[in-house]
């Protein structure tokens, strides 16, 4: 008898651990820039092309850096959740717009020349901004994704938290929630703002 | 036997799965010019993990990251990166994860030792059990007694009379 019990103790073990692996997230991939200064770019802005930004023109600020892109459809879930954020709070909403054109899927990137898919890439992302209202500071544009490789992107939407010194002190993958905004982001970003 | 069929036609597939895999990369390869940088190309791929697909390398995968992947690794090659420096460069963005093998040290050590550990309990489990299995033996299989014994001859003689 007692070795039965043994034996439905284990199992009990088992179904707890598959459990708790079942609520585990498998995208959620532990970031190994958190800790680690943001990466150097130096890219055009959406709103005014002439000009280039990079993470060096934030120093001294608390900014959130979120990567987005007009054919991303867990964007436009978050969108709403950055909207309402930039209404309320005074931290700069950097934007990275992520491979806008090429990223799409359904163009056929071989035929088209660099300088009309910048052209395309500009004008997609204004008028989703238009569409959907802007709740970024400011836009960059990462027309081939180079940008993107070095933030270890693989699935946007992506949110970095970076702090004054220009370390990144949270990643986020995937839609931001209003709930995800009130427990995790906005008390981090009062504690950095102190 | 029909398991031991089934089991091995599984096998079959599966090698043939990952063929298949391998023929598409190749495609992509076959249009670069040095087949030494292919060769690398193929061989760094194959050990590194598509976040997008993630039960597939990025040799394998065809999503839009492992694609750009591919293109940087290439690129490295050009401008004749180690394997190990392309490798880091990997893992400094998308963390150990990226690795198919990923490094023994503190946080995988389960992943690594778990198996062997397993085993080691299993052959413990094992041993003890037979141990406590051959003295359960030992203990009732005692010689017949004289009562016994007679009986014994009763009945055989009953079944088999001369």
């Amino acid at each position: 008898m007692n070795r039965y019990y043994w034996v439905l103790g284990a199992f009990a073990a088992l179904v707890a651990l598959l459990a708790i692996g079942l609520k585990l997230n498998p995208r959620d991939v532990p970031s190994p820039l958190v800790g680690k200064p943001a990466p150097a770019f130096n890219l055009h802005v959406l709103a005014t092309p002439e000009k280039m930004v990079g993470p060096q023109d934030m120093q001294g600020k608390v900014w959130l850096f979120n990567v987005w892109s007009s054919w991303c459809v867990s964007c436009r879930q978050e969108h709403p959740v950055l909207v309402e954020f930039s209404k309320k709070a005074d931290v700069p909403l950097v934007g990275l717009n992520y491979k806008e054109v090429r990223g799409d899927g359904n163009f056929d990137m071989s035929k088209m020349p660099a300088d009309d898919e910048k052209k395309l890439a500009f004008q997609r992302a204004n008028q989703w901004l238009a569409q959907h209202g802007n709740p970024y500071t400011l836009t960059v544009m990462d027309i081939d994704g180079r940008v993107g490789i070095d933030y270890g992107v693989y699935g946007v939407p992506e949110t970095y938290v970076i702090d004054k010194a220009g370390i990144i002190r949270m990643k986020h993958t995937g839609p931001i929630t209003p709930q995800d905004l009130s427990k995790k982001i906005l008390p981090l970003l009062a504690e950095l703002n102190k | 036997m029909k398991r031991h069929a089934l089991i091995a036609l599984f096998l079959c597939a599966s090698f043939f799965g990952t063929g298949t895999a391998f023929a598409s990369a190749a495609n992509e390869a076959a249009t670069a010019a040095d087949p030494v940088a292919e060769k690398r190309l193929q061989k760094l791929s194959e050990e590194l993990r598509c976040l997008v697909c993630q039960n597939q390398t990025i040799a394998d995968s065809n999503a839009e990251l492992a694609q750009d992947l591919r293109r940087e690794v290439r690129a490295m090659i050009k401008e004749g990166k180690s394997d190990k420096e392309i490798v880091d460069f990997m893992v400094v963005r998308y963390g150990d994860f990226v690795l198919y093998r990923p490094p023994v040290k503190g946080i995988t050590l389960l992943l690594w030792g778990g198996p062997v550990g397993l085993m080691l309990l299993g052959l413990f489990v094992l041993q003890r059990y037979l141990r406590r299995r051959t003295q359960r033996i030992n203990t009732e299989t005692q010689p017949l007694s004289a009562d016994e014994s007679s009986r014994a001859d009763a009945l055989l003689k009953e079944i088999n009379p001369k």
